[in-house]
């Protein structure tokens, strides 16, 4: 269901949020629309993880408006936004060490109907049908990450925010998972990307949010980040 | 057997070591459950194995219900004690610093104790045991009833075990004490798992203090003195690691009644002295690393 007025699934507005005293977003405003995937882009400690955190409610200390399918989030716990149907993909993976590949697959409970069946995820990733008995956090860093967007697509969430699933992994892996990205995108997933690889982000991203200092400074489509490629890399100080 | 020493001595001090073995089992199994997903040291452990204990004889003086209604009621009502507990002292200390909690739950334990003192005494209260009688086996008389908590913590602790193991809910609350945030994030409604799990814990308390009514007297200080064993029992064992709070509950108690028979001196302070070797040499505790860790 997307917001009728402006016909966006999802939009973030005038989005601050704080640790402790120190406040670490400005007032972000994007939007996405239904099927999109769209990226963050920015340098290290722009706001990027934490414009995910807080649209998660995992960063508690958060102001302004979240709208997702016409539904106010910003006063909702975490575990009530997932429900609404936002899966999120954090950067650290966070796979359990306490669980096996299997059970850390199945853990995330399936909150509404439309998710992917245990066994089509072990299709869709068969390194992880391989590895199913092993302790979670045993898999190599690639093999994690896919574990780690493939437990959220269980779910049913059609959103997912997936923070820097490209960080430390070899080239060809990167390739895969942009694969992965842009088939969960033709089945229609809306997909919220942070990414530093531009590369990778052009390769998948319909549109990109440029955030310095906790602010969006521009929001590009993949053809304008591509003519204006030195703006960008001023952006992120490559 | 021994020089000098009778079978008879021998076994029936390994009953007692036994016995207190399962209440160890049990009180450190839940303390570990606690410490596992909230990282809280609960002081107030003692004082709700003891109020299991009250309530169980309150039941019967006042309400006429027996032993056996007690063993389902009391846990309940101790466990309800333990939510409200959770809700008004812990959750609004759950963002600060565990020292905190830690401080909280050893003032309920205080104030829990100090209103049943006040209210009943502190001498100990007098309960039959439900099943009188026992068996000579030759070599040491067995009481019916010793070996029903023997057999019957030993069943809850090993259903805990499996619960924990090798249900859904287990792999939730395993999950939960590496990274609730991401488990919440999945949906899980993790702050009332916390609160339920705390309960939980509490009621095994409550549920040990069932068992100890009849073995024990029933008095205000029986949970604070037992408390320090306890948490020399997790410490050995491992924090937050239910196998080897379990297997260090058994292992102390039978060690501490060998004690009795061979050196009663040292009786007292054995399980004290294993624990400063335990943090000397294994300071993760002797049964880390052998489980998946809760």
């Amino acid at each position: 269901m997307t917001d009728h007025a402006t016909g966006k699934v999802f939009a973030v507005d005038d989005l601050k949020a704080w640790y402790g005293e120190s406040q670490a977003l400005h007032g972000m405003n994007f939007d996405l629309g239904e099927g999109e995937l769209v990226t963050l882009i920015g340098r290290n400690g722009a706001g990027k993880t934490t414009t995910l955190r807080s649209i998660m409610g995992i960063v508690k200390n958060r102001t302004g408006s979240i709208r997702f399918n016409g539904e106010d989030l910003i006063n909702k716990r975490t575990f009530q936004i997932a429900r609404a149907g936002i899966a999120y993909c954090p950067e650290e993976r966070d796979i359990f060490s306490a669980l096996t590949v299997s059970e850390n697959l199945s853990l995330p409970p399936v909150l509404r109907p439309g998710g992917i069946s245990d066994k089509d995820l072990l299709a869709q990733f068969p390194n992880l049908e391989r590895r199913k008995g092993s302790m979670g956090t045993k898999l190599s860093g690639g093999e994690q990450q896919m574990l780690a967007i493939a437990r959220i697509l269980r779910t049913g969430s059609r959103f997912l925010l997936l923070d820097e699933p490209s960080e430390g992994l070899a080239p060809v892996v990167v390739k895969e998972i942009g694969q992965q990205l842009l088939k969960l995108k033709a089945l229609g997933y809306t997909i919220l990307l942070v990414e530093q690889n531009l590369r990778f982000a052009k390769s998948v991203a319909d549109r990109h949010v440029l955030v310095e200092n906790g602010r969006v400074v521009d929001v590009m489509t993949t053809d304008a980040l591509e003519a204006d490629m030195a703006r960008v890399k001023s952006y992120l100080g490559v | 057997m021994f020089d000098g020493i009778s079978t008879q001595l021998l076994f029936s001090q390994l009953l007692i070591g036994l016995i207190n073995g399962s209440f160890y089992a049990m009180l450190s199994m839940g303390l570990a459950i606690i410490f596992g997903l909230m990282n809280v040291v609960n002081f107030a452990h003692g004082a709700q194995y003891m109020l299991g204990a009250f309530v169980t004889w309150l039941l019967l003086d006042a309400l006429g219900i027996p032993y056996w209604g007690a063993l389902f009621i009391a846990p309940v009502v101790v466990a309800a004690f333990g939510l409200i507990t959770e809700r008004i002292v812990l959750k609004p200390l759950q963002d600060m610093d565990h020292l905190y909690s830690l401080l909280a739950t050893y003032a309920v334990a205080l104030i829990v104790e100090g209103l049943v003192r006040q209210q009943y005494g502190s001498t100990g209260l007098p309960y039959s045991t439900p099943i009188p009688g026992g068996i000579n086996l030759g070599f040491m008389y067995l009481p019916w009833y010793r070996l029903w908590v023997v057999l019957f913590s030993l069943m809850v602790c090993v259903a805990t075990w499996v619960l924990m193991e090798y249900t859904k809910l287990g792999a939730y609350l395993r999950a939960a004490t590496e990274k609730p945030d991401i488990v919440e994030s999945f949906g899980i409604n993790v702050p009332r798992m916390i609160t339920l799990t705390y309960a939980f814990g509490v009621g095994l308390a409550g549920l040990s203090g069932v068992l100890a009514a009849p073995v024990y007297q029933v008095s205000p200080s029986m949970g604070s003195t037992l408390m320090i064993t306890i948490f020399a029992v997790v410490v050995i064992g491992g924090m937050g690691s239910i196998m080897g709070a379990v297997l260090t509950g058994y292992l102390l108690g039978i060690v501490e009644g060998l004690t009795k028979v061979f050196y009663p001196e040292a009786a007292n302070m054995v399980i004290f002295v294993i624990m400063i070797l335990a943090l000397i040499f294994r300071p993760n505790g002797l049964f880390s690393g052998k489980e998946r860790s809760l």
